[in-house]
């Protein structure tokens, strides 16, 4: 009961960060249509950003105010990035043939994971833990449970981003343009929302919530490379096609089921195929649920 | 001029934003909790640079098109001139390893290349003909390399007792991926397809004591030629004692050579003659319209499970073979990169140009490998030619194609009048 309190406590905080991510996935997808293989590797780029911000401000002692900057400053560092991105190698590819930009995409992806081992190199890097410590909830025999202060931490700054954009998305003009070029681009542009500058806006603000992911994901391991991003990219895009790609709440709610999958598979299986666990699971929700699980199901028209 | 200065301005600035923090600063290498941070003004500065540099040029040079008139694009010329292309890269092929003084390592690199000729043939009839996006298919390469591996090393099989088994085991398993997606559409289907890629890449990494885990697989037997083998050592039984010859490295990688490009062929005919049957024409409908495929009675399920089939059948194959001329195999060999490389050649080369294949695949293999001093630079310009080739030629290399059937004379397709997010 107390081990798998933990396991709990462990996935949702994993999985918060994989919500994140997914949410600029599945952003991009709603109001572009394509896979944004880039994604990941733009979280990695927030890790980075993050590490060397924290580096660099290692004289500073208040703690909370050099993690305030790195936030900050990686979420800026990203969306300029994002904004980059979709410039140089989308933009110029939409309305074209389908598979055009997914190539573009995985060309950008490859070319980020490689810049940051070109110029960083490729060790593993490691930071102390910033926030040690925690609540003890739990004391059953010899086994702990215990929600650290770092969790903790992750918990409540995914919550607030994820109450902040719910705003943007619902209350704001930005918003309604958003949701108005995903239902419709064309007809969205006749009635005057400008929709390069909403799509651009919403790579900005997708990358910037990988960032928060990135720098989260840093502080919560502890040890970053340039290749974490495939992996991380790759988990949640799963929790977008899980959640129904497209779907905000639905990208969240996959991030969470696969952060459970995966910390209740490494706890009460193999860590070996805990991410074998998290593609079959994937593959069986598909199988009878093909367009997710809050996913519209879409209608054919002929 | 002016405009353009601002404009590059731009991008500079932005450049600046971008690289800062990479290029501007380097982490030390100091471990866990003692990081050290030094200031890279001189990378950043040349960075930026060449940022304002590359977008005065390229603004010049839309200056200088946009005064051009447009040429009409020739789509029958294009046509002809295909026609001769085609076999006279065949004949070039068939005397390139002959060729006095041509060294064993441009065999070599032809035996590669060739391999990711047969790759992109092969997924070009599952993403080119039958329009599903398969992100996956170097799932089925690792079965057909792993299959002879294991059929070799448990059983003693020979490279050619075992090429049909490897093919009939991934095609076998292409089915088994092929169920559970049928009813997935565009993106889902991709997903999917990814995860059974890293699925069987898991698998093949971690069930140590059957495919020896990350270490691989070591051993293998490399083709023989009706029974002849290969060996520096020469003697009887081997293809240099046989004929009387000086064993030489290159008659063994030039044997290879034919070997792939037997495979390779094969590959292409099978996918020109079935594009002619009802089965290529089934498929090809399929990727036009589902829907209408449906109403018109066409068997949804068993085209898609075919096309997953055959497509898997000839990764199958191309594996086998890798392994066989490897003789080594290991789970980095079957990593995501490999699928999207493949995948990269099929879009590159105008999806559904068997032609188009050969050239994108000798653009992203044979650079690469002949820039190899250019080290940890590679990839990074691997990347940057993917995402500058889509940008420039969205459509591919060739990007006119003949419809399978037409009424009389069957007229060539020009990019511009194939429906988009079709094809």
């Amino acid at each position: 009961m107390a081990y798998a309190l933990q396991q709990l406590i462990n996935g949702l905080t994993l999985g918060m960060i994989y919500g994140l991510i997914a949410i600029g996935y599945t952003m991009v997808y709603g109001i572009i249509g394509m896979i944004n293989f880039a994604h990941g590797d733009v979280f990695m780029i927030g890790a980075f950003v993050g590490i060397i911000v924290l580096t660099a401000l290692s004289t500073v002692t208040s703690v909370p105010v050099a993690l305030a900057a790195a936030f900050v400053i990686s979420a800026f560092i990203c969306a300029v990035y994002g904004f980059s991105i979709e410039r140089v190698a989308y933009r110029p590819l939409r309305g074209s043939f389908r598979l055009a930009p997914l190539i573009s995409a995985i060309g950008m992806s490859i070319v980020l994971e490689n810049y940051v081992q070109v110029s960083q190199g490729a060790l593993e890097r490691a930071i102390p833990n910033l926030l040690p410590g925690g609540i003890v909830l739990l004391k059953q025999g010899d086994f702990v449970v215990q929600l650290t202060w770092m969790q903790l931490a992750i918990i409540i700054v995914t919550l607030v981003l994820l109450a902040a954009f719910t705003y943007l998305v619902t209350k704001t003009p930005l918003g309604r343009a958003m949701r108005a070029v995903e239902q419709d681009a064309k007809m969205a542009a006749l009635l005057g929302v400008n929709t390069n500058r909403t799509i651009s806006l919403t790579f900005v603000i997708g990358s910037a919530l990988a960032a928060f992911a990135g720098v989260m994901f840093l502080l919560y391991y502890g040890v970053i490379d340039f290749y974490i991003g495939f992996n991380a990219g790759i988990k949640a895009f799963t929790a977008a096609v899980l959640g129904g790609i497209g779907s905000l709440p639905g990208a969240v709610l996959g991030g969470l089921l696969i952060g459970l999958i995966e910390a209740f598979w490494s706890g009460y299986a193999t860590v070996a195929y805990k991410d074998a666990a998290v593609y079959s699971i994937l593959a069986i929700v598909l199988m009878f649920m093909p367009s997710g699980l809050l996913g519209r199901h879409e209608i054919e028209k002929v | 001029m002016l405009e353009d200065l601002k404009d590059a301005g731009l991008c500079a600035f932005f450049a600046l934003l971008i690289f800062a923090p990479f290029l501007g600063v380097h982490l030390g290498d100091g471990t866990s909790g003692n990081l050290t941070l030094g200031p890279t003004p001189e990378r950043l500065a040349l960075a930026v640079a060449a940022t304002f540099i590359a977008r005065m040029a390229m603004l010049a040079w839309h200056r200088l098109r946009s005064k051009r008139t447009a040429k009409p694009s020739n789509g029958a010329a294009a046509a002809r001139a295909a026609k001769y292309i085609g076999p006279v890269l065949l004949a070039v092929a068939i005397i390139f390893p002959l060729l006095p003084g041509m060294p064993n390592a441009y065999i070599d690199l032809g035996v590669l290349i060739l391999t990711y000729v047969m790759l992109g043939w092969g997924l070009n009839i599952v993403v080119g003909l039958a329009g599903l996006l398969d992100l996956g298919y170097v799932a089925f390469y690792a079965v057909g390399a792993y299959s002879f591996a294991l059929l070799a090393s448990n059983f003693g099989l020979g490279f050619w007792e075992c090429l049909p088994l490897a093919g009939i085991l991934a095609a076998f398993w292409g089915v088994c991926l092929g169920f559970p997606v049928l009813r997935l559409r565009g993106d889902y289907l991709a997903i999917v397809t990814l995860a059974f890629g890293e699925i069987i890449r898991l698998v093949i990494t971690n069930w140590v004591s059957l495919t020896g885990g990350p270490n691989g697989l070591l051993g293998m037997p490399a083709p023989s030629l009706f029974g002849l083998k290969f060996s520096m050592a020469g003697g009887p039984g081997t293809f240099a004692g046989f004929f009387g010859v000086d064993p030489m490295p290159w008659q063994k990688t030039a044997y290879l050579f034919y070997v792939i490009l037997a495979l390779a062929l094969l590959t292409n005919w099978v996918t020109l003659r079935l594009r002619k049957q009802p089965l290529g024409r089934a498929w090809e409908a399929l990727r036009e319209d589902e829907i209408a495929c449906r109403s018109l009675g066409i068997n949804v399920r068993n085209t898609k499970l075919t096309a997953f089939a055959i497509g898997a059948m000839f990764g199958g194959f191309a594996g086998c073979f890798f392994a066989a001329r490897q003789s080594f195999i290991s789970p980095d060999s079957f990593t995501f990169i490999e699928s999207a490389t493949v995948l990269a050649i099929v879009v590159l080369g105008g999806a559904g140009s068997q032609l188009g294949v050969v050239l994108a695949a000798c653009v992203m293999i044979g650079i690469p490998e002949l820039l190899q001093s250019l080290q940890i630079y590679r990839m990074l310009i691997f990347g940057l030619a993917l995402v500058t080739i889509m940008v420039v030629r969205p459509r591919g290399f060739i990007s006119i194609r003949r419809p399978s059937v037409s009424l009389g004379k069957a007229k060539m397709i020009g990019a511009e009048l194939r429906a988009e997010g079709k094809g």
